[in-house]
C-alpha cells in the first residue's frame, strides 16, 4: 500500500547519515547508467541551451523513481515504440492539476530499457516565474511551451513531449475525467515541419490523484495561475497506467487547416483508444 | 605595400576589446584609434585621437583620412554616465558616424551590439534567432539607448546599402581588462544571486571576440549575426567557477531585489534595470554567425572563468608577499 511506502521510506531517510549517502540513495548506479545511454549531446558543464542539466537529471529521476515505483506503482506498456534516437513527439492526455503525468511519462522514458531518453516536457509559460521550481524543471529537462523551442528542439533529434489539451486538461473537474479536451493543432504543424514521428500516449489514473470539484477562479486570478482547484492539498496515491501506442507519421506536404485539424482527430482518436485500454487493465483505482 | 593598405577606423580605442582587434589589424592595415575618453597609446604608426563621435571634431577625422573601413566598438556603458548623456554618446553618436561614413564613402561599417537588445523575460524561447523582437526598451528605460542604436544601424542596413553594415550582437564578453556590468560582477568577491533564480548564459572570451571581429570586418558579409558559443552554464555555476561567494538577494516580490540594488548602489556591477538578466535566461543562436563566417571559439568555458579564479587568488595572497 501506498502509506505504507510512505513511512517505509521516512523511516529509511532518518537512518542516512552523510549528504553523500543521500545521493547514493538517490542516483543509483541504474539511473548513471540509464543518462549515459541517452544520445543527448551536453556542453562542458552539462548543460544544453534549454537549461537541461545532467546532474540535475540524474537527482531528478533518483527521486521521481520513488513516485513512479511506490507512491504511482505506474504500469508502462509499448515503450518500444519511443525510437532509441532521433526526434520524435510524445503526445498525452492531461490530467490531475499537477503535471504529474508528464513526470512519470518522462521517468518512463528516461528509463526505457529499449532505449532511454531524455524527456523534453513542454509546459506551462508561468513555471519559471516561480523561484526554485522554474530552475527545477528546466534541470531536468522542461521547457516552456514555445513553438521556436518546440521547433529547435527537434531540430536537435529531441524527444519532445506535448499534451496539447494544455490547462483545459489539466486543470478540468473531476466530472469529466477521461474525457478529452480541445486539442491544440500546433503539435501537428511541428511534427509534419520537421518531419517527426508522433507516438500517442493514453494516461489512466492521473485523473484520480487530484479530484477537482471546483476552480476557485478568483484565487487563481489574484495568485496569477491557471487555475486552483478545490480538491486535495496532495495528489492521492492512485494507480497509473501509461499506455504508449505506435508512431504515426504524417507526411510534410502542406495542407489547409482544416485538414490539420482532421488529422489531430486522428491522433486523439489513437490516445482515446490507449485511454480505454488502460482502463480496462485498472482492477482498481488505489 | 603601405599607400594601398586600406585604413580602418576604430572607435572605443582605449577599451580592452578594441586593443585586441587593433593589435589584429596592426601592419595588415592602416588603423585609426578614436576614444572619448583618452588618446590611446599605440604603435607608431597608429594615428589616436581624443574625440567623442557626437562632437564637431570627429569630423576632422574623416577630413585626415581616407577611411575605408569603421569598426564602431565604442559605446557608454549604462553603468559610466546618466541615461540623457548615453543617449546622447551612444545614438546620436552613431547616427552621426554613419551619415560621415555615408559623405565620406566608407565602404563598410561593424557594429558592436550586445545580446541585451533581446530582453530578459520568461516567456523567452531559446536560442534565439537574428530575427526575434528586440524586447530590451520594453522592459526598462536604461537599455533604451542599446535598442535604438540598433533600431538605427538597422535603418542604415537598408537605406544605405554602400556602407555594408553589420551588426555583431555577442553574449556576455569576458576576460583580462574587460570592464562591462558582467565582468566587473565576476571580479568581486562577494557577488548577488537571486534566490530561486539561476538562469542559463552564454560567455564569450575577449579574444574569441576580436577574432570574431575581425572575420567579419575582413570577410565583409554585410548583415546582423548573434556572437555566441555552444556552451552554456547558470548564472549561479559561473559564479562559483570564478571564485565568488554568493551573496542570496530575496528574488520576489520583483521590485525588492531592484530597491536592494538602488539603495546600496550595485550599479556597476548588478544593476537595477539588468536584474531580469539574473533571472530569466537569454540565450541566443550564434549558429548563422558560425556557419558565415567560419567561426570557432578557440577558448571555452573552464578557461574564461580560470582568469576570474586566478585573479582572485593573487588578491589573495597580495598582502602576504608585501
Amino acid at each position: 500500500m501506498a502509506a505504507s511506502a510512505v513511512m517505509e521510506t521516512l523511516r529509511r531517510l532518518g537512518r542516512i547519515r552523510s549528504r553523500d549517502e543521500l545521493y547514493q540513495r538517490i542516483v543509483t548506479p541504474d539511473i548513471e547508467h540509464a543518462i549515459e545511454r541517452m544520445p543527448k549531446p551536453v556542453g562542458s558543464f552539462g548543460y544544453d541551451a534549454w537549461g537541461y542539466n545532467e546532474d540535475a537529471a540524474k537527482i531528478g529521476l533518483g527521486l521521481i523513481r520513488w513516485l513512479y515505483e511506490k507512491y504511482f506503482r505506474v504500469t508502462a506498456h509499448g515503450l518500444e515504440h519511443i525510437p532509441a534516437q532521433g526526434r520524435v513527439l510524445v503526445i498525452a492526455n492531461h490530467s490531475g492539476q499537477l503535471p504529474m503525468d508528464g513526470l512519470l511519462i518522462g521517468y518512463a522514458m528516461a528509463t526505457n530499457p529499449n532505449g532511454p531518453r531524455a524527456p523534453r516536457a513542454m509546459v506551462e509559460r508561468f513555471f519559471p516565474t516561480v523561484p526554485w521550481l522554474g530552475s527545477m524543471l528546466t534541470g531536468i529537462g522542461a521547457v516552456i511551451g514555445d513553438p521556436l523551442n518546440c521547433t529547435k528542439m527537434l531540430e536537435q533529434d529531441e524527444a519532445v513531449i506535448v499534451f496539447p489539451e494544455g490547462v483545459r486538461g489539466s486543470g478540468k473537474l473531476y466530472k469529466q475525467r477521461y474525457q478529452l479536451q480541445r486539442f491544440g493543432n500546433g503539435f501537428l504543424h511541428m511534427a509534419m515541419n520537421c518531419h517527426a514521428p508522433i507516438v500517442p500516449v493514453g494516461v489512466v489514473g492521473c485523473e484520480e490523484t487530484m479530484p477537482s470539484l471546483a476552480n476557485i477562479a478568483p484565487l487563481a486570478k489574484l495568485l496569477g495561475i491557471p487555475y486552483v482547484p478545490l480538491g486535495p492539498l496532495l495528489p492521492l496515491p492512485a494507480r497509473v497506467y501509461l499506455n504508449f501506442g505506435e508512431p504515426i507519421i504524417f507526411d510534410s506536404a502542406p495542407c489547409s487547416e482544416e485538414e490539420v485539424t482532421e488529422r489531430v482527430e486522428r491522433v486523439k482518436t489513437a490516445i482515446r483508444e490507449l485511454i480505454d485500454r488502460g482502463l480496462n487493465e485498472r482492477t482498481s483505482v488505489f | 605595400m603601405p599607400h594601398t593598405r586600406k585604413t580602418v577606423l576604430v572607435t572605443g580605442a582605449a577599451g580592452s576589446l578594441a586593443k585586441r582587434v587593433i593589435a589584429r589589424l596592426h601592419g595588415k592595415y592602416q588603423v585609426v584609434a578614436v576614444d572619448f575618453r583618452r588618446k590611446v597609446e599605440t604603435d607608431a604608426d597608429i594615428q589616436s585621437y581624443k574625440v567623442a563621435t557626437h562632437k564637431r571634431g570627429f569630423e576632422d577625422v574623416f577630413r585626415k583620412h581616407k577611411i575605408d573601413a569603421v569598426l564602431h566598438l565604442g559605446r557608454i556603458f549604462a553603468h559610466e554616465d546618466d541615461r540623457m548623456r548615453r543617449y546622447n554618446a551612444n545614438v546620436l553618436g552613431s547616427r552621426r558616424l554613419f551619415e560621415l561614413c555615408r559623405k565620406y564613402k566608407v565602404g563598410q561599417v561593424l557594429v558592436h551590439s550586445t545580446y541585451f537588445v533581446y530582453g530578459a523575460s520568461a516567456y523567452n524561447p531559446a536560442l534565439l534567432d537574428e530575427d526575434a523582437p528586440l524586447k530590451a526598451s520594453e522592459l526598462t528605460q536604461d537599455l533604451v539607448d542599446s535598442v535604438e542604436l540598433e533600431n538605427l544601424a538597422q535603418i542604415y542596413l537598408w537605406k544605405a546599402p554602400e556602407l555594408h553594415i553589420t551588426i555583431l550582437r555577442p553574449c556576455n564578453v569576458l576576460g583580462p581588462g574587460v570592464r562591462n556590468t558582467m565582468s566587473l560582477l565576476l571580479s568581486r568577491p562577494l557577488v548577488p544571486v537571486l534566490l530561486g533564480f539561476s538562469p542559463l548564459m552564454q560567455f564569450l572570451h575577449v579574444d574569441d571576440m576580436a577574432d570574431a571581429i575581425v572575420l567579419a570586418f575582413e570577410q565583409n558579409k554585410p548583415g546582423i549575426y548573434n556572437v555566441a558559443p555552444e556552451d552554456y552554464v547558470t548564472y549561479q555555476v559561473a559564479v562559483e567557477q570564478c571564485g565568488c561567494r554568493k551573496l542570496p538577494v530575496p528574488s520576489i516580490p520583483p521590485l525588492l531585489p531592484k530597491m536592494i540594488s538602488g539603495l546600496l548602489n550595485w550599479n556597476a556591477f548588478f544593476p537595477p534595470y539588468l536584474i531580469n538578466y539574473f533571472k530569466y535566461p537569454v540565450i541566443i543562436d550564434g549558429r548563422l554567425f558560425r556557419d558565415t563566417f567560419g567561426f570557432k571559439p578557440k577558448r571555452n568555458l573552464n578557461d574564461i572563468f580560470s582568469y576570474y579564479r586566478k585573479h582572485k587568488l593573487l588578491n589573495a595572497s597580495a598582502p602576504a608577499l608585501r
